[in-house]
């Protein structure tokens, strides 16, 4: 081989460097793909909140293995310990990871002191999907609500994640927004801190 | 045109394609790609897995090819990728809808300035 030094052989595959990994991935793989997992799915489950509840399981384990991918490679093994640190890691550095751009906008809800909201003109899973009429109030955005709840539960602020669709005036597309609530004693936990 | 409407079209020109494809004097026909008649010209562009798109349209429409191709992306992209859509059932995916008649508002707005 011209131009490269020899290349260190490592004797255990736990000691090679975590490489960046490639950048891209192409869209279309990913679309056949989710939708491959919708489908498969939908023959297993019998209603709409059992499918949803599948793949909400299905992002949490991509969530849970994201938390520590990130930790390590971008945030040189911080842990966030304060509510806002937490949701504008999820809101910037995973939506980059994930989707390329980081989320629209991080919301803190104003009726209840537990809520926040991320929203997004239309999530990237989404993007080639229209739902039946007969489906109702299914989301496919329940995959990324699972992500955000496994990121959130395994860096220690359990909460319920949910996905919405929120029409808009002016738009033919509802926007979507992922409803984060979280659990007691992290409102708690986080009042202690000041 | 309703659905059945459509669905008589479609299987009428399935056969009409098919048997074009037999009734050829050249050899390595892919079917009928134009049919040209008195009041409207009928484009036909077929997929490399044999799906056919084909468009009706006024004597004499130009860039009716590329407009399919356009058609055959818009399929690919909101039909294809989309997990509640069953092969061969006509497309009832609303943004496939909502992208096609961009598509065509956009081609007409270029072609007739209006």
């Amino acid at each position: 081989m011209i131009g490269t030094g020899k290349i260190k052989q490592y004797a255990n595959v736990l000691d090679k460097p975590l490489g960046k990994g490639k950048q891209e991935v192409s869209l279309s793989a990913f679309a056949f793909l989710f939708s491959e997992l919708v489908q498969y799915n939908q023959t297993q489950v019998d209603n709409i909140s059992e499918l949803e509840t599948r793949l909400e399981d299905a992002g949490y384990a991509v969530g849970a293995r994201v938390l520590e991918l990130l930790c390590h490679r971008d945030k040189g093994n911080r842990r966030e310990t304060r509510l806002l640190g937490i949701l504008s890691f999820v809101h910037s550095t995973v939506w980059k990871v994930l989707f390329g751009k980081v989320a629209d906008s991080l919301e803190k809800g104003t009726e209840h002191e537990d809520e926040y909201m991320i929203s997004e003109k239309e999530l990237l899973v989404n993007r080639f999907i229209s739902i039946p009429k007969d489906m109702g109030t299914f989301h496919c955005g329940a995959f990324v609500a699972g992500i955000v709840k496994g990121v959130l539960e395994n860096a220690g602020f359990p909460a319920v994640v949910t996905a919405h669709f929120v029409p808009v005036e002016g738009q033919q597309r509802p926007r979507t927004t992922i409803l984060i609530k979280f659990a007691e004693k992290v409102l708690r936990r986080e009042a202690r801190l000041g | 045109m309703d659905t059945n409407d459509s669905l008589r079209v479609a299987s009428l020109w399935y056969s009409m394609h098919a048997i074009s494809q037999q009734l050829s004097p050249t050899n390595g026909c892919s079917g009928i790609e134009l049919l040209e008649v008195d009041t409207f010209d009928l484009h036909c562009f077929q997929s490399l897995t044999g799906t056919k798109f084909f468009v009706v349209c006024e004597t004499g429409t130009q860039h009716m090819e590329a407009l399919l191709k356009v058609i055959y992306e818009l399929y690919m992209d909101y039909v294809l990728k989309n997990p509640f859509y069953e092969m061969e059932m006509p497309i009832r995916c609303e943004l496939f809808d909502i992208n096609l008649t961009t598509a065509i508002q956009k081609d007409r707005v270029a072609l007739l300035g209006r």
